[in-house]
């Protein structure tokens, strides 16, 4: 049984912990360090212990020990996939809220798991240890240890191979500490396409159906949604049995993730396992009404999943944005400073799992992502229509960041057609420009409706008519 | 054609004159005055408020008709806009209407802005590029006590009363017009354009012979170093815009009236539909409340004594979150009409809220029972209570304003803080018709007259009453602050009562009501 999760995370992964755990009747633990203190999810917990840093399993185990927790989950990123947390846990009796070492070793090698999933029928993409043959190219070089578009290098011919190999390496290496790299057949428009898996101790295992991922920019995912616009009831239901193959093969216990690849021709292919909680679970739960970090604590403890398969179906549509400091107007480049205003958008179908508030500092020590923006509607469009929506409303004052792009996105036609892959931005360059049509500046809406907001005299606050835009008599 | 399409004709025309008079002095005064790297007077009132917010102008089309049509808006633009969050009088020369000299009309207009400031509490901004007053009519416009003189009193007294007095120096401020910076509390001149001087060049040189350039008698170098006259140099007008806008910064923002102010609703109405109600025949009547229904927030209007007096519509309603009473006229007004107002007048002076007049008025009723009746004592006390009540009042004549009509419903005289025309009112002592056949009476009294000899005798009389009881008329004489379109209404009078919310509110001391 768990009484106490301590969370070796941050930002809105670790305050939508909190929620659950909370929920669940469960204490939590935050770790947080010196640029953290003043941070949101300090202030989500009734417990908190300071760290030197987020990736240090030593001292994410001494403060799990020092605060009395009995279990540890580490959201996303940091060391959520790196089986020396969850070794250091089995070797301190404190339950890793997530797979086995051995689980989440094979599956972090992009090599082994590949040869795993071959053994176990599953379709993987064309890999090679050494030179592919040349009418094999292009093909992408990718870092074994790696993930998020670290270390990768595109190859359109066999003269450049060496050079991008070498690259890559140096980039593995300063980024995951494991220099080593394999060569993949780089499929050149691909939708992506990942099934959320579960699997308990007992050995049963489900999908929770798939999650489009495809809209990304520079390898990261921006825009994500459930149902996928090209699967039609078979092939989901091929992938989905596809997905629960793969994760048998790997012994599954926990929430994972089987990553796949779609090539247009209507051939799948397994890319990566993920062994944790994704970024963008949330639309999984919109349209299913499962908690997945309910169904992780669970599973850790020992239970059962609380559906089986057949019991488990998807209604309506949900989608996705990541609300990232950076500015896609200028190559993307993250942007720093003090939220100065913050107005989120609220209303029907509209979730949002925040790391920020008004005042918090957005600094260049960790990822960018201030928020995830999440709707639900009972169908695709109605999503799109509530979206457009929920950004228009959403204001974020004093730290640049990409909501109008992601309007623009959003509100294109060639999302709106749902024909699109992981080639999406290319196609549409326009899109990284500031339009016109950009979201009716909400911003400064806001910021004239805070001007307006005078004290009368019995200090209540109203808008006055003198702050109610540019009218003219004549 | 319809209701509608009368009023959409009505408001088209109204829309041409302000076109017009945006204009300025024409084509090619506004090219030499750019010319000088001069900014427009509209354009500098445009660069001076806060970005997204409203200006209200008054009296646009001042001087309309008169002066042979050659002072456009009489040469001054003046209006309350925001700068820095607060809300200011602006006061602005046209230097392409005749190098922005003062005709008669322009001394009013430019008296008028100062006192809507001193009943607001409103910080002044004077725009000055005026050569002074207009010369061929300065019997009209200098000596008396409402001429050019009173400008310099208004500041005196304004900048005692602690209402700031800024003025930017932007062209020529000659003679008298060298008093307004220089009894202004901060002043800025632009380098090389601004002057200030008594006397210029010409007259210097006729006076001691000596020779000097403008700008080493009265430029901004002069000013800012030696003089002292001016306190802020600026390069151009871009600059002294800023300055003024720096200036603001410092200015403590006057203490509001404590009013319960609720958020702000749209009526439920449309505004625009006003267009449909008022009937395209001037003698037809129609019911005041459609009018209010489009005016007020969320069309909710409490009316107060709907059974009683009828023929006067009062009630509480809220105007973009500020309570209001207002009166709107449904008819001639009768003792008991007059008695309801005398009523309602007084709670809103007891609850201290701003009233807001309707005028749509022929008069009081007349004849013998009514005589008898003692309708010249009730329509006396309406008038008293009007005119004591120290709330902030608000006029605007939405179709006739006639006779004592006009005093009952706040006319110009009773102080209203703002006084607005719709383009198909009318004002005159009493309607064309009436007065034609009143004075036919009496020239039948002295002789016969075939019915063709009383209609020449009549034509002119009603002439005369149609030009001169007409909106324009009113307009170019100042008789009002400007000729709005009703859709407008709600959007002009909610910020005329806003401004008023600057000045705190005075104690309301009735006379003796003639029992």
């Amino acid at each position: 049984m768990i009484n106490k999760v301590l969370v070796a995370n941050r930002g809105e992964i670790a305050i939508r912990i909190f929620q659950t755990l909370r929920e669940m009747g469960i204490e939590s633990v935050a770790v947080f360090t010196e640029a953290d203190a003043a941070a949101l999810h300090v202030r989500s917990t009734d417990q908190t212990e300071k760290i030197e840093n987020y990736i240090d399993p030593g001292e994410i185990i001494r403060a799990a020990q020092k605060s009395g927790a009995d279990a540890i989950h580490p959201g996303y990123g940091f060391l959520s996939e790196s089986p020396s947390l969850s070794s250091a846990c089995e070797s301190a009796g404190i339950i890793f809220i997530g797979p086995h070492t051995k689980t989440i070793q094979s599956m972090g090698d992009k090599l082994e798991s590949k040869r795993l999933m071959q053994r176990a029928g599953v379709p993987v993409v064309p890999t090679w240890d050494g030179n592919p043959p040349e009418s094999e190219f292009p093909v992408l070089v990718k870092a074994v240890g790696g993930g998020g578009g670290k270390g990768m290098r595109l190859v359109d011919h066999p003269s450049q191979l060496s050079e991008a190999i070498s690259a890559a390496s140096r980039e593995a290496r300063n980024a995951f500490g494991d220099e080593r790299v394999f060569i993949e057949k780089y499929l050149r428009s691909p939708r992506h396409i990942e099934f959320q898996i579960l699997g308990d101790a007992h050995g049963e295992i489900i999908h929770v159906f798939e999650r489009e991922c495809s809209i990304q920019r520079r390898y990261q995912k921006i825009i994500e949604e459930t149902p996928s616009p090209a699967l039609a009831p078979q092939l989901r239901a091929r992938m989905g049995e596809a997905a629960v193959a793969a994760a048998r093969a790997a012994d599954y216990v926990n929430a994972g993730t089987v990553e796949f690849v779609l090539n247009p021709d209507g051939h799948f292919y397994f890319l990566e396992m993920n062994t944790r909680l994704q970024v963008e679970h949330a639309i999984t739960e919109m349209t299913t009404g499962l908690d997945l970090v309910r169904e992780q604590i669970l599973i850790a403890g020992g239970l059962h999943l609380s559906r089986t398969q057949s019991e488990l179906q998807q209604t309506g549509h949900s989608i996705e944005c990541r609300i990232y400091a950076e500015v896609p107007e200028e190559n993307f480049r993250p942007d720093t400073g003090v939220v100065a205003v913050y107005r989120p958008p609220s209303g029907p179908g509209i979730r949002l799992d925040s790391g920020i508030q008004e005042g918090s500092e957005v600094g260049f020590h960790y990822d960018p992502m201030l928020a995830k923006l999440i709707v639900w509607a009972s169908s695709r469009d109605a999503a799109i229509e509530r979206m457009k929506r929920a950004l228009s409303d959403f204001v974020v004052l004093g730290v640049r960041n990409n909501i109008e792009f992601l309007h623009r996105v959003i509100s294109s036609e060639e999302y709106r057609t749902g024909k699109f892959d992981t080639q999406f931005l290319d196609r549409q360059p326009d899109l990284l420009n500031a339009s016109t049509n950009d979201i009716p500046p909400a911003a400064r809406i806001v910021a004239s409706l805070d001007r307006l907001k005078t004290t009368s005299g019995s200090g209540q606050m109203f808008t006055d008519v003198w702050t109610s835009g540019a009218w003219r008599n004549s | 054609m319809s209701n509608c399409e009368t009023m959409q004709e009505l408001v088209s025309e109204l829309r041409g004159k302000l076109e017009a008079v945006k204009k300025g002095g024409g084509e090619a005064a506004v090219q030499r005055h750019k010319g000088r790297g001069k900014m427009l007077v509209r354009e500098r009132i445009e660069a001076l408020v806060d970005p997204d917010t409203p200006f209200l102008e008054i009296s646009a089309l001042a001087a309309n008709g008169m002066y042979n049509d050659e002072a456009p808006s009489a040469g001054i633009v003046t209006g309350t806009g925001v700068i820095q969050g607060q809300q200011t009088m602006i006061i602005a020369n046209d230097a392409t209407v005749k190098g922005g000299t003062y005709f008669p009309i322009t001394v009013k207009k430019h008296l008028r802005a100062q006192e809507i400031a001193l009943q607001n509490n409103l910080p002044c901004v004077y725009l000055v590029d005026s050569g002074g007053a207009f010369l061929p009519l300065q019997a009209e416009v200098f000596p008396d006590r409402e001429h050019f003189g009173r400008i310099f009193y208004n500041q005196a007294t304004m900048s005692a009363a602690g209402i700031y007095q800024v003025a930017a120096v932007l062209g020529s401020c000659t003679a008298g017009g060298a008093y307004v910076p220089a009894m202004s509390d901060e002043a800025v001149i632009v380098r090389n354009q601004g002057t200030i001087f008594l006397g210029g060049p010409p007259l210097v040189k006729a006076a001691t012979g000596e020779e000097v350039t403008a700008e080493e008698l009265g430029g901004a170098d002069v000013h800012c170093r030696i003089s002292g006259v001016a306190d802020h140099c600026a390069q151009n007008d871009a600059d002294a815009m800023r300055i003024v806008r720096e200036i603001f910064r410092s200015i403590p923002a006057a203490k509001r009236r404590p009013l319960q102010v609720s958020e702000p609703e749209d009526p439920h109405y449309d505004p625009k539909t006003i267009y449909d109600i008022v009937p395209k025949d001037r003698k037809q009547s129609y019911d005041i409340r459609e009018i209010i229904y489009r005016i007020v927030d969320a069309s909710w209007f409490h009316e107060f004594k709907a059974l009683y007096g009828q023929t006067l519509v009062c009630g509480f309603a809220r105007i973009w979150g500020y309570p209001v009473g207002i009166l709107g006229n449904n008819g001639v007004l009768f003792s008991e009409s007059a008695l309801k107002a005398t009523h309602f007048i007084e709670l809103c002076c007891q609850r201290n809220i701003p009233i807001v007049f309707l005028q749509n008025i022929t008069g009081y009723m007349v004849g013998k029972a009514f005589e008898r009746g003692g309708i010249a004592k009730d329509g006396a006390k309406m008038v008293s209570a009007v005119a004591n009540a120290s709330v902030p009042k608000f006029t605007v004549v939405v179709g006739g304003s006639y006779g004592a009509g006009n005093y009952g419903m706040c006319g110009r005289a009773y102080d209203p803080r703002q006084l607005w025309m719709w383009p198909n009112a009318r004002i005159s002592v009493m309607g064309g018709e009436q007065a034609a056949r009143v004075l036919l009476q009496v020239k039948m009294e002295q002789k016969t007259m075939s019915p063709e000899e009383q209609e020449e005798f009549m034509r002119p009389i009603l002439e005369k009453y149609e030009a001169e009881g007409n909106a324009y008329y009113s307009t170019a004489r100042l008789w009002d602050d400007g000729v709005i379109d009703p859709v407008d209404t709600r959007m002009v009078l909610a910020l005329g009562i806003s401004a008023a919310m600057n000045k705190p509110a005075a104690e309301t001391k009735f006379g003796v009501f003639r029992m």
